[in-house]
């Protein structure tokens, strides 16, 4: 029963972890509250579905889709919400008024769109088969919410360490103007951050649609708090931090669901966003405002 | 003699307070000029509009004749106007080699790259035993021969030394006014703005004096070095 419990929160963690990497990404390196962001997860998920659904396709082709267009929305609305901000000196308290009032728009308009409903992934999209490792159940779309996080982990982690490009993306995060005076086009080391961040956001919502097959449109509203949770504990733009924190929470959520009260996953969730910030402000593995790839 | 880089009427604005007022530079190929004046005078407003982190007023700034008044800094930065900004703004969470590297961005040759870099260590060699370090890691002095083997690192057509000496220790003001006199040797072109007075009209060609944003005072090094206004604000008597 334990071991089932630690098995399935890992997984759902997971999601959690991929989710809060872009976040972390785009707080840690283009230094604005994006609230947006909640809503690519939304757009991920709606993606899905409509290419599972409308073209038949199967999830292997939807998932990478479904994450580059939400990328790709990612970019347009953060040029046009954000760009003109970018140079105030209260960059940070202006992104997060003007970033409320677009993603409770986008919102909105998505739900007067598509509706309020739940929507459920086709029947048969993954395998409903499940295996019994030394009594631990896993299902098939668990394998896969497991593997394409690992994918997408790697990618950015080798994107970040081992490009050229991913150094630009970290001087740009530690110093924007010295970054600029090295030559590197900002704005458009910018648009590829955002362009990452939403197709994780995306990814994520995706796989949590997968995992507990549910899409509404408000979806990507619940997962910024913990977004927030996770980056909050993990440290604000800390990658190493954000997965592990990622993880820890979903873990938390499941063994409070099984053994205490499913109604109680959210509050336990928050006491210890509270604990945190009293205690360890800069996150538990970081510096303050630290960026580490 | 060819400007490398002329600014004409240059005034800078923070909201309503003008920083700097229809200032004119001229830098001559292969000289130093020398920007003095007091904390607060202009000096870093002037080099942040140059490099296009700041967008001007009014007036243009001509680099080797072409007009990048307003561009954006990594365009002027590809046409080979490198800054080394105030307080060296090295990346202190990346190591040595990185910063070093990041110099290097807009060469795509990796064996350019590396004659460079091999360049620069024979020129620092602190830094060569640091290249694995993490740069917030070194001293004031290391941190600002970083900042100046990176900006070496692109090749600069001119250099913007902003304030090289601020903070540090008397030893390694020596050594960087040592190194700013080597590349001068080399005939490197240089714009030069500092509070070391003495120190920068040692080396400068040709000096400018800016008060409270604007130019009161331009002529050849030595002989600001000899006028006693000069030598009563800013030499110390």
């Amino acid at each position: 029963m334990l071991a089932q419990q630690l098995v399935n929160g890992v997984l759902l963690g997971a999601t959690y972890a991929l989710f809060a990497l872009g976040f972390t990404l785009m707080f840690g390196v283009l230094r604005v509250i994006n609230l947006t962001y909640g809503f690519y997860f939304s757009a991920g998920a709606f993606l899905s579905l409509a290419l599972t659904r409308q073209l038949g396709l199967g999830i292997w082709a939807a998932l990478p889709l479904a994450a580059i267009g939400a990328g790709i929305m990612a970019v347009g609305i953060d040029w046009l919400l954000l760009t003109r901000l970018r140079r105030r000196a209260t960059a940070e308290l202006d992104s997060l008024m003007v970033t409320l009032g677009g993603v409770l728009a986008l919102y909105s308009a998505m739900t007067a769109w598509l509706g309020p409903d739940i929507r459920r992934l086709p029947p048969g999209l993954v395998s409903a088969d499940s295996f019994v490792i030394a009594g631990v159940r896993i299902t098939t779309a668990q394998i896969l919410i497991l593997g394409a996080t690992l994918l997408l982990v790697a990618l950015l982690l080798a994107l970040m360490r081992g490009t050229r490009l991913g150094l630009a993306i970290r001087a740009m995060a530690e110093k924007p103007d010295a970054a600029g005076l090295m030559g590197i086009n900002t704005a458009r080391a910018s648009a590829l951050v955002s362009f990452i961040s939403g197709c994780l956001g995306g990814a994520g919502g995706v796989l949590i649609g997968l995992n507990f097959n549910a899409i509404h449109p408000y979806m990507g509203e619940t997962m910024m708090l913990r977004g927030f949770v996770v980056i909050i504990v993990g440290g604000l733009g800390d990658i190493r931090g954000a997965l592990i924190a990622g993880v820890a929470l979903g873990v938390i959520e499941v063994l409070t669901a099984g053994y205490i009260s499913s109604g109680l996953k959210e509050a336990v969730a928050f006491a210890i966003l509270v604990a945190v910030l009293w205690t360890r402000p800069q996150g538990l593995f970081g510096r303050a405002v630290m960026r580490r790839a | 003699m060819a400007s490398a880089l002329e600014i004409c009427g240059l005034t800078v604005a923070y909201g309503r307070t003008e920083a700097v007022s229809g200032i004119d530079i001229v830098v001559p190929k292969g000289r130093v000029v020398c920007l003095i004046g007091a904390n607060g005078a202009g000096k870093t407003s002037t080099m942040r509009a140059i490099s296009g982190l700041l967008r001007p007023r009014a007036g243009t700034i001509r680099l080797d004749g072409q007009d990048i008044t307003g561009l954006p800094p990594h365009v002027i930065a590809g046409m080979g106007l490198i800054q080394v900004p105030e307080g060296r703004q090295i990346f202190a969470e990346l190591t040595v080699a990185e910063n070093l590297a990041l110099g290097a961005w807009l060469v795509s040759d990796r064996a350019e790259i590396a004659r460079r870099q091999e360049a620069i260590l024979a020129r620092f060699p602190r830094l060569r035993e640091r290249l694995a370090q993490l740069a917030g890691s070194m001293s004031g002095g290391e941190q600002q021969m970083l900042a100046l083997g990176r900006a070496l690192m692109a090749d600069p057509q001119i250099l913007l030394l902003d304030e090289p000496s601020m903070g540090l220790a008397p030893l390694f003001v020596d050594e960087i006014f040592t190194i700013i006199q080597s590349l001068k040797n080399e005939g490197t072109t240089i714009l030069l703005v500092e509070q070391n007075a003495s120190a920068a009209l040692e080396v400068a060609d040709d000096a400018y004096v800016i008060e409270t944003g604007r130019i009161v005072l331009h002529g050849p090094a030595a002989t600001l070095a000899e006028d006693p206004a000069v030598a009563a604000a800013y030499l110390g008597g």
